[in-house]
């Protein structure tokens, strides 16, 4: 047996994992783990991985446990939506589902919203299709280790079904508490959204927590968007700050459809986002947005990958983070325009602003372009407060921090305002707030 | 109101105020003309604190305390506003945000009740009505996009919102048309009160025409070269900087 890390929870979980009576899904999970313990947790030395070091992830020594805690009682998972607001919620507690907690009752039909456990006991022939349809073997060209961990040890998730031209009004939300364990915890949760032609719906993923214990979510989301579909997939990622956040999504948009995600880091000690977008169909257009705030010993990094495979498809990148005292972010964005996609359009833009002298951002954007009729441009800014701007406030009266706190909260708000689902806007806009007011926002 | 006793500053290590004396008393207009390069600007952020700007030597009273001694945000507590030559553009911040913020900061530390969301717009309404200004402007961003008239109109529009009892107007008259500088003079009249001071800072005589000083004085190579009455201007328009420059340079 390696001694790559995590691996011996494998044996600890085997028999209360989802599915260890599936065959096929036990080849999956022996492969993925096999794939693991050769590669163990990506190092500096990989290329992808240059900024960003697990080594700290290794050192706390993670548990795993098989079945939700009871004991954890919670009148109602906080929401980022209005409380009047209709829509359907589905809780995890350490990466297990709470149904006390979720609200599924009234999706129309053609809509459905359930748990992975749930798809692999009523549907495991459809899950078989879907897992690893858009994400690709774990471990082959493209390595993903983290992938691969999830993939060996996923115990629940939830699964987003649309019937063709089925259209939600009322976002869903699928909230994340961490750290109600009575010791550190490791738990991946696997995601898979899948919409058929011409179906549109909000997503909307919230991970913060509950308890006071370290914990690890390695998170893996695969989106199959058909023809025409829309998917405003929205993220706020606010775990515990001693928590550890790695989350892998993989989509692949259709033609003329739409993936349009916007992801606000403000928790965890170190967190990754991965994300791969491929537009595979003619008319295929993502918007990957992003914001972070980050203090303290905080790292977080958001590394994407946008790959134009066919002619007229679009993308809009714009990441925008606040990095204050000894934290540090990375951004690392890659555009592949291939050699079909002719008459495509790239743009990309990273701006930050430093707080402080020892705050740092590593930014790394990459264009890769193979056809010649495309329009694509790239930006990385990097800086502290406009002086000028901080002056002419303070001249109004207004004190040195509430004036920071304003400048800050401006170079932020362009991104939040410009989310479709405007409900979730003054939830994400406190949460600005509650960070620049130097304490974590109350559940 | 404001006393300033043989002012010395520096920018970068270079000697720009050589020795400023000038005593504004409530009531009063002063205008301060020079040439370009005389310190006139960097007069008016001295006495706002801008960073940058080391004073040397001597002392500003403000309603008799030490302003020098002050932060931007408590001078304009205490009542000192300066209306900038270029009002900086700030993107994201709503112009009612930052005038409430502003208004509520300055209440704050005069030890007065902040306003709630609905006193503040009724009292905003009030002055764009007072100063014929829409609504419009408010809701947009601070200053951007703005053209130079409506910059300087803002500028007014904080001024009558924060009551200052001393303004300093720096280059208000630069990039305006005729009209343009109309509005914003009569703008700056409709705020005057008999208990508040104004100091105007200009190159050229034409605002004056529309705000009339009470005093004048010529400020080249760091030091008041002259004061007046406000025919010193219209001397100073028919005959030039010059002589006063040669003054300076001797």
């Amino acid at each position: 047996m390696s001694d790559a890390p995590f691996t011996d929870h494998y044996g600890v979980l085997r028999d209360a994992l989802p599915g260890h009576d599936l065959p096929w899904l036990s080849r999956l999970r022996a492969s993925a783990l096999e794939s693991f313990s050769v590669s163990g947790l990506p190092t500096q030395r990989r290329e992808s991985w240059k900024y960003t070091s697990l080594r700290p992830l290794e050192k706390v020594g993670f548990g795993v446990t098989g079945a939700p805690r009871a004991c954890i009682s919670i009148d109602r998972a906080p929401s980022l939506l209005p409380a009047a607001s209709e829509h359907h919620r589905l809780v995890f507690v350490d990466g297990h589902h709470r149904a006390d907690l979720s609200t599924l009752g009234n999706l129309p039909e053609g809509a459905e919203l359930t748990t992975l456990r749930e798809v692999l006991t009523n549907e495991p022939d459809w899950l078989e299709a879907h897992l690893g349809a858009v994400s690709g073997d774990p471990g082959g060209d493209w390595e993903q280790p983290l992938l691969a961990l999830n993939t060996a040890m996923m115990m629940n998730g939830f699964v987003l079904r649309l019937a063709e031209g089925t259209v939600l009004h009322d976002p869903i939300e699928v909230v994340h508490l961490g750290g109600a364990g009575d010791r550190p915890l490791a738990y991946h949760p696997r995601n898979l959204v899948v919409l058929a032609p011409r179906s549109q719906v909000t997503l909307i993923e919230h991970y913060t927590h509950l308890g006071e214990q370290p914990y690890y979510a390695n998170i893996g989301t695969e989106v199959s968007l058909a023809e025409g579909a829309v998917l405003h997939h929205y993220k706020l990622q606010a775990d515990a700050l001693d928590a550890f956040h790695t989350a892998t999504v993989h989509a692949e948009v259709g033609p003329d459809a739409l993936y349009d995600a916007f992801g606000m880091t403000t928790g965890a000690r170190l967190s990754r986002n991965e994300i791969a977008v491929r537009l595979a169909g003619e008319g295929a257009n993502c918007h990957l947005n992003g914001a972070y705030l980050v203090r303290g010993r905080q790292h977080c990094d958001n590394t994407t990958r946008i790959d134009h495979l066919v002619p007229n498809t679009a993308c809009s990148e714009i990441f925008k983070g606040v990095v204050d005292d000894q934290a540090r972010a990375v951004f690392q964005g890659k555009i592949t325009v291939h050699r079909d996609a002719q008459h495509s359009k790239g743009h990309q833009l990273s701006k930050v602003l430093l707080l402080s002298d020892k705050a740092e951002i590593d930014a790394k954007p990459e264009l890769e372009i193979y056809a010649d009729d495309v329009v694509c441009s790239h930006g990385a800014t990097a800086g502290d407060l406009d002086h000028d701007a901080l002056f002419y406030l303070r001249s109004r009266g207004i004190p040195e921090p509430e004036a920071r706190a304003l400048l800050i909260e401006a170079f932020l708000a362009e991104s939040v305002h410009n989310i479709a689902a405007q409900g979730i806007c003054p939830a994400l806009m406190s949460s600005i707030g509650h960070w620049l007011a130097g304490r974590p926002k109350e559940i | 109101m404001l006393e300033i006793k043989n002012l010395h500053a520096t920018v970068d290590g270079k000697a720009i105020l050589k020795g400023i004396d000038l005593t504004v008393n409530a009531g009063e207009i002063h205008a301060i003309m020079g040439p370009n390069g005389s310190g006139k600007s960097t007069l008016s952020y001295v006495l706002t604190g801008r960073e940058g700007y080391t004073v040397t030597e001597g002392e500003v009273l403000f309603k008799g305390k030490n302003l020098l001694d002050m932060d931007p945000e408590e001078r304009a507590g205490e009542g000192v506003f300066l209306a900038f030559q270029y009002p900086v553009e700030i993107p994201g911040v709503p112009n009612t945000t930052f005038l409430k913020e502003a208004l509520n900061s300055v209440r704050r530390y005069r030890g007065e009740g902040e306003l709630d969301a609905m006193q503040f717009v009724k009292l905003v309404r009030e002055k764009t009505k007072m100063l014929h200004m829409s609504d419009d402007m408010l809701k947009r961003a601070v200053n951007v996009g703005f053209s130079g008239g409506e910059k300087k109109r803002n500028e007014a529009l904080q001024m009558a919102v924060l009551e200052p009892s001393l303004a300093v107007l720096d280059e208000t008259d630069s990039g305006l048309d005729i009209d343009a500088l109309k509005t914003v003079a009569d703008s700056v009249n409709l705020l005057r009160r008999p208990e508040n001071a104004l100091v105007l800072i200009t190159h050229y005589q034409r605002l004056l025409d529309y705000i009339v000083p009470d005093h004048v004085h010529v400020l080249a190579g760091g030091r008041i070269q002259a004061s007046g009455g406000k025919e010193l201007a219209h001397e100073l328009e028919a005959r030039g900087y010059a002589e006063f420059s040669a003054g300076a340079a001797a």
